[in-house]
Parts: C-alpha cells; sequence; structure tokens
C-alpha cells in the first residue's frame, strides 16, 4: 500500500499534440480516486502513464514516495483492471488469477491459498475451473478484478472497469468495488466517463477536460461549488440549466426574468474587464412548483411563468421540462460538453429548462405553470473563460451574497 | 416459405459443393487408382483398376534414387519451414505491435519478394550458388525457400497477432511478465492457430517446388522429389514408368494431406474468444 503522487506530469506524442498536460495530484493511502471526463480528455493516458504502460513525457510519478518514471510495470507493484477485462483465454479462471504469482514464483500451495482466499471473496469459487469464454459478463469483470486483488498489489489502476455491463449489473458491481476497496483498504484510481459512477465510488474526484484537471475534490464539494461552466456542467442528472444572462444596471436580465444581485458579484462585475454577459446556473433541484413554496423560503428566490412541455414523473420527484424564450447560452464548454453527451447537432427547443419538482405537484403538460427557483443556490459563469463568478474562497455562495 | 427457401438453397450450394470437390478429386483418385495397376492393365480405361498390385511401391522404394530424394524433401522442407515461422513470428510480431521507423518499407520490400518473378531469379541464383559452393547442397535449396516463404509467412502471421487484442499484453506486463513472458505465455498460445497454418503453408510451398529444385540441384545430394520424378525412368529404358511415377505422386500428397488432417484441429479459429468481450 503506497501513496502516489504525480507532480506536474506530462504527457505529449511525437506529432506535438498534448494528451496530459502539467497535473498535479496527490493520492493518498489508502484512498478512493476517480477520474473522470469526456472521452479525449487524458484521464486513461494519465492512468497508463501511472501504470507505466506508457512513458512520462516529463514530470514525476511517485509510489510510496519513491521516483517511478523509468520502472517497468512489473516493477511498480501496482495491478490493473481492463475496460476489455483482459482474461487470457487460453487458461482457466484459477489459472488467470495465479498467473501474476507464477510470475512472481510463489510456490504452489502459496498461490492456491490466495487465488481460493480471492475466489470467496468475490464469490468466484465454483467457476474456478471454467475458462473466460465460458463466462458471463459480469462474471469476467470479477475474475478481472480477482486477478489484481490476488497479490495484495501497492495500488490499483481500473480503466472504466464497469462500462461493458448492463445498466442494472453496473449499478450492483460498483456496490461490490466500493466495498472490496473499503475492505481491503488500497490506494485505488479509477477511471470512467460516466458522472454517476464518479459521484458515487469515490473519495475524491478528479475533474479533467483535454487533458488538464479541472477540479479536484470530494464529490459533493464539486456538485455544490463547480470552479466553472464544464465541471458545472459535467457533473450532476440531469445536468444544470444554463441561461444566457445580460448584466443591466446591477441586475441581470435573463429569459426567467431579472434577476437581483448582491454586492458581491455586483463588485466583481464592476471591474473594468468584467464580462457584460453572463451564463447563468441553476440546477433542476432548486426549483420548485410556487404553491408547494412556503413564505419563509420563498423569499430567497424568484418566481416565473413558463408552458410545460414534458412532464416525467419518477414517482419520488417529477422531472418537469419547461419551454423558455430567450438567447441560448453559449461557451466552447457546453459545445464540448453537448458533444460528449452526442447532442451536439440536435439542441432541441431554443430553452429547454429541466427542473425537478415534488412529487406532490399536480402540473401537466400543456399547461402554463408558476415555478419558484432558489436565488442563493444559483451560479453565474464567465462565458469567455467558464470561471464561477458565484464562487468565493471555493464556496459557492449565489448571487444573492453581500 | 422462409424454410422452403433455405432448403432449396441449402441443396443448390450442396450439389455446387460436391461438383467442386469431385471436379478437384477425380485426377488425384485417377493417379491412385493408376499407382495401384499393373503394366498390363495401366492403358485399359478402367476408373477401378481390374487387378491390384502393389508392385509399383515397391519398385520406387527399392530405386535408391526416390528414397534418397524424399529424405532430401522432407529435410529441406521442415528446416525451411522452421526457419521462416520463426524468423517470420517475429517480424510479423513487430509489424503488428510496434511501431518503428521503415515499417512501411519492411512490409511493401516483402511484398515485392512475394510478386518477383522466381524463373527470372532461377540463372543468377545458379550462378551464385555456383560461386558460393552452396549449389547442389541443402542450404542451397532452403536459403531461397526462406527467402520466398518468409513474405507469406510475415503476411498470414501479422493478421493473426492483429487479432489478438493488445490489452492481453498490456495485462500480462500489470502482472509482472517481462516483454518476453507476455509473448511466450499469453501472446504465443494464443497466435498457436496461426503459427500453424502459416507452418503448413510454408511447408507445402516448399514440398512442392520444382523450379528452385531442378535448377539448383544436380545429383541425389539435394535433389527433392518433385524433381526426381521427372528423372524417374525405370530398370531399363523399356520399361514404362508411369505406374511408378503415380505411386510416386501419391507416396508425396499424403504427407500434405496428413499433415493438414493432423493440425486441422489446430486451425481452429476462435481460440481467442472469451478474452475481452465483444
Amino acid at each position: 500500500m503506497a501513496d502516489i503522487v504525480l507532480d506536474k506530469v506530462s504527457k505529449s506524442f511525437p506529432d506535438g499534440t498534448v494528451a496530459v498536460q502539467d497535473v498535479d495530484l496527490e493520492i493518498a493511502d489508502g484512498e478512493f480516486v476517480i477520474l473522470v471526463g469526456p472521452s479525449g480528455c487524458g484521464k486513461s493516458t494519465t492512468l497508463n502513464m501511472i501504470a507505466g504502460l506508457e512513458d512520462i513525457s516529463s514530470g514525476e510519478l511517485r509510489i510510496g514516495g519513491q521516483r517511478v518514471n523509468d520502472k517497468a510495470p512489473r516493477d511498480r507493484d501496482i495491478a490493473m483492471v481492463f475496460q476489455s477485462y483482459a482474461l487470457y483465454p487460453n487458461m482457466t479462471v484459477r489459472e488467470n488469477m495465479a498467473f501474476p504469482l507464477r510470475l512472481a514464483k510463489l510456490d504452489k500451495e502459496t498461490i492456491n491459498q490466495k487465488v481460493d482466499e480471492a475466489a470467496k471473496v468475490l464469490e468466484l469459487t465454483s467457476l474456478l475451473d471454467r475458462k473466460p469464454a465460458n463466462l458471463s459478463g459480469g462474471q469476467r469483470q470479477r475474475v478481472a478484478m480477482g486477478r489484481a486483488i490476488v497479490r495484495q498489489p501497492k495500488a490499483f489502476l481500473m480503466d472504466e472497469p464497469l462500462s461493458n455491463l448492463d445498466a442494472k449489473l453496473r449499478v450492483q458491481m460498483r456496490t461490490v468495488v466500493s466495498r472490496l476497496q473499503k475492505q481491503l483498504g488500497t490506494t485505488t484510481v479509477y477511471v470512467t466517463h460516466d458522472q454517476t459512477e464518479a459521484m458515487t465510488l469515490g473519495d475524491r474526484v478528479v475533474i479533467m477536460r483535454g487533458g488538464a484537471v479541472q477540479q479536484v475534490g470530494p464529490p459533493q464539494e464539486l456538485y455544490d461549488h463547480p470552479r466553472n461552466l464544464f465541471v458545472a456542467g459535467f457533473i450532476g442528472s440531469p445536468s444544470m440549466n444554463f441561461l444566457h444572462a445580460a448584466v443591466q444596471d446591477g441586475e441581470l436580465h435573463t429569459a426567467l426574468g431579472q434577476v437581483p444581485l448582491g454586492d458581491r458579484v455586483r463588485r466583481e462585475l464592476e471591474a473594468a474587464d468584467a464580462p457584460r454577459e453572463l451564463i447563468l446556473g441553476i440546477r433542476p433541484e432548486h426549483f420548485e412548483d410556487a404553491e408547494l413554496v412556503d413564505d419563509d423560503t420563498r423569499r430567497r428566490g424568484m418566481e416565473f411563468e413558463a408552458p410545460v412541455d414534458i412532464v416525467e414523473s419518477m414517482g419520488s420527484d417529477k422531472y418537469v421540462y419547461f419551454t423558455v424564450e430567450g438567447e441560448k447560452a453559449s461557451a466552447a464548454e457546453l459545445e464540448e460538453l453537448a458533444a460528449d453527451a452526442g447532442a451536439a447537432d440536435f439542441a432541441g427547443a431554443g430553452g429547454n429548462l429541466v427542473t425537478r419538482l415534488s412529487a406532490e405537484s399536480p402540473v401537466a403538460e400543456g399547461q402554463t405553470r408558476r415555478v419558484w427557483f432558489n436565488l442563493e443556490k444559483i451560479h453565474l459563469f464567465d462565458p469567455t473563460n467558464g470561471r464561477n463568478l458565484t464562487l468565493h474562497e471555493g464556496r459557492a455562495a449565489g448571487a444573492l451574497a453581500d | 416459405m422462409a424454410v422452403e427457401t433455405t432448403t432449396r438453397a441449402k441443396l443448390r450450394w450442396g450439389l455446387l459443393d460436391v461438383l467442386v470437390v469431385v471436379f478437384a478429386l477425380v485426377p488425384v483418385l485417377w493417379i491412385a487408382s493408376l499407382s495401384f495397376k499393373t503394366p498390363a492393365t495401366l492403358t485399359d480405361g478402367n476408373f477401378i483398376p481390374r487387378e491390384w498390385t502393389l508392385d509399383n511401391y515397391r519398385t520406387i522404394f527399392d530405386t535408391d534414387q526416390f528414397v534418397r530424394a524424399l529424405i532430401n524433401s522432407i529435410g529441406i522442407a521442415l528446416i525451411a519451414t522452421l526457419i521462416a515461422v520463426v524468423l517470420g513470428a517475429m517480424a510479423a510480431y513487430a509489424i503488428s505491435r510496434l511501431d518503428f521507423p521503415g515499417k512501411k518499407l519492411l512490409v511493401g520490400v516483402s511484398l515485392l519478394i512475394a510478386m518477383f518473378p522466381q524463373v527470372s531469379l532461377v540463372s543468377p541464383l545458379f550462378e551464385i550458388e555456383r560461386q558460393l559452393g552452396l549449389f547442389d547442397t541443402w542450404p542451397g535449396l532452403i536459403l531461397p525457400y526462406i527467402t520466398f516463404a518468409l513474405p507469406l509467412a510475415i503476411y498470414t502471421l501479422s493478421a493473426f497477432f492483429k487479432q489478438i487484442p493488445w490489452d492481453l499484453e498490456k495485462a500480462a506486463k500489470m502482472d509482472g511478465a517481462t516483454q518476453g513472458q507476455a509473448f511466450r505465455r499469453v501472446i504465443a498460445p494464443l497466435a498457436a492457430p496461426g503459427l500453424f497454418t502459416t507452418a503448413i503453408l510454408v511447408f507445402i510451398f516448399c514440398w512442392n517446388d520444382f523450379l528452385f529444385a531442378i535448377t539448383l540441384t544436380s545429383t541425389e545430394r539435394a535433389r527433392t522429389v518433385p524433381v526426381a520424378l521427372s528423372f524417374f525412368t525405370g530398370e531399363s529404358q523399356f520399361e514404362d514408368p508411369t505406374g511408378a511415377i503415380c505411386a510416386a505422386a501419391v507416396v508425396i500428397t499424403v504427407p500434405i494431406i496428413l499433415f493438414v488432417l493432423f493440425f486441422q484441429r489446430r486451425i481452429v479459429s476462435g481460440l481467442t474468444s472469451g478474452a475481452v468481450k465483444g
């Protein structure tokens, strides 16, 4: 077991493309860290550099306090679980799991004992004599994990280990991975493109974009206090609503009406180079049916009326889509997020607002509904660089903060 | 309706297959039948011999000429195959896995060699080998065989190596294997069907060659069976060697058939299934 430190680690290819740029990251002993980002953000390259499968162009990588830049994967004592599982098809489950131990030249008895132990933990005992071809996807995935844990390495690296499983199994395996990691207490670096996995699994989440780290922190902190537009849009499902907002006379003109501003944001906007146009972000759960809001809460937010487009009832609450008029928010980050979601050429209606309302709300499709939203939970972003203007000392304070 | 069409389609394809097989096998069976006939009934035109005899086989194995040629053929073909497959495997592995300068050139040159008309090389090779003292020796045949078998080996093998998921090699490395161990214990077992297929192709190429064998040999020292056959004349000049030639042809066809049948099970693809999802 060991800590992993990335000190200004970069990866550039001979043709000049930079895949990973100056990543600084300290992963404590026993910590579960998630690298997340859209495809091509450099998360897998970073993992491969930790594994030793790819060379580090510059910077230093330390595992357990030791510089390992030039060490071969086998000398780093770390195990990896691959997205494709990469089981050896010519070997049985037992042989697959014993492979790293046999290479380490352990005696037969110890090998058998360790394999049996790991198989028990992952409930693979009855499958030990099968070949990978005769296993289901979930079983193969467990064998791949078994092969990783069997030799008790310093750290686990997991490269999208669950993305080949179907949705239900994925949720189940998520808890398996989580429990296993807690049980073993081994430092783990986990790569995924799925923000739900990132939110639910990790002690800390590293969000990457274009080879650079955007923000590092516990999942809840990233969710509540996103440092920039990209993090805000990437974390959360359904994702944050973004609206175009024009600054005018200390107020914001948006499709939801005039949004008042607190002193702090106003001061920031008074600077000479401050942007005249902003992007306003609100998470779906910060809306509520105006009928259901008590007076005390009402004062902390404001209301608007909009036609209801679609109602999706989840049982516990309702996702209500509203059509709002007005200019669409636009920024490079938003386009990238849309492209990653596969919706770049499918923008939908001009302004579509996703809200999560209480299940008691009598809202119905086709009607116009009065909706309240919480001004304290609003984020304002600078569209030119994506910076969150409402963030103060790492805390998001909404639009009204003094 | 659909079932009816498929049965009809099956029938049609089956008939077509039978036709092709018959077309291909009739000459072979004919040769086999001739080899069992006595000189008297050789030309009677019967497909199934009236009088069976093993005399023809006895004759060829009695002559030193044929046995010696058979040994030459087996030895030369096996050695050439072994070397070509080992070298080819290494080259193919590099081509399919690594990006090195001159890779395209290497592939291009090997393709060029494969396409080069062998006839045009025969006279220069003859001169070269005479100068080097390789003429009429085993190495004198093994070398050109390797040269022309290598492109074939490299092409077939690199196709096989490309099918093996790269993740397996990475996994082996993560599990603590050196590059060599990863190749020997993970990649090579999976590439076995490819190695056998290539070996068979190369062996057949060497075994069947006539052009090099007749130009680069002059005595029994290195003469292979296809050439020896052409020198077959029987005991005296009045003897008709047709039966013996046919028997020899059968004898040299049998190893190939056995070879293929023996390794057939190895040549099944799909050995890699289950390694990765998909």
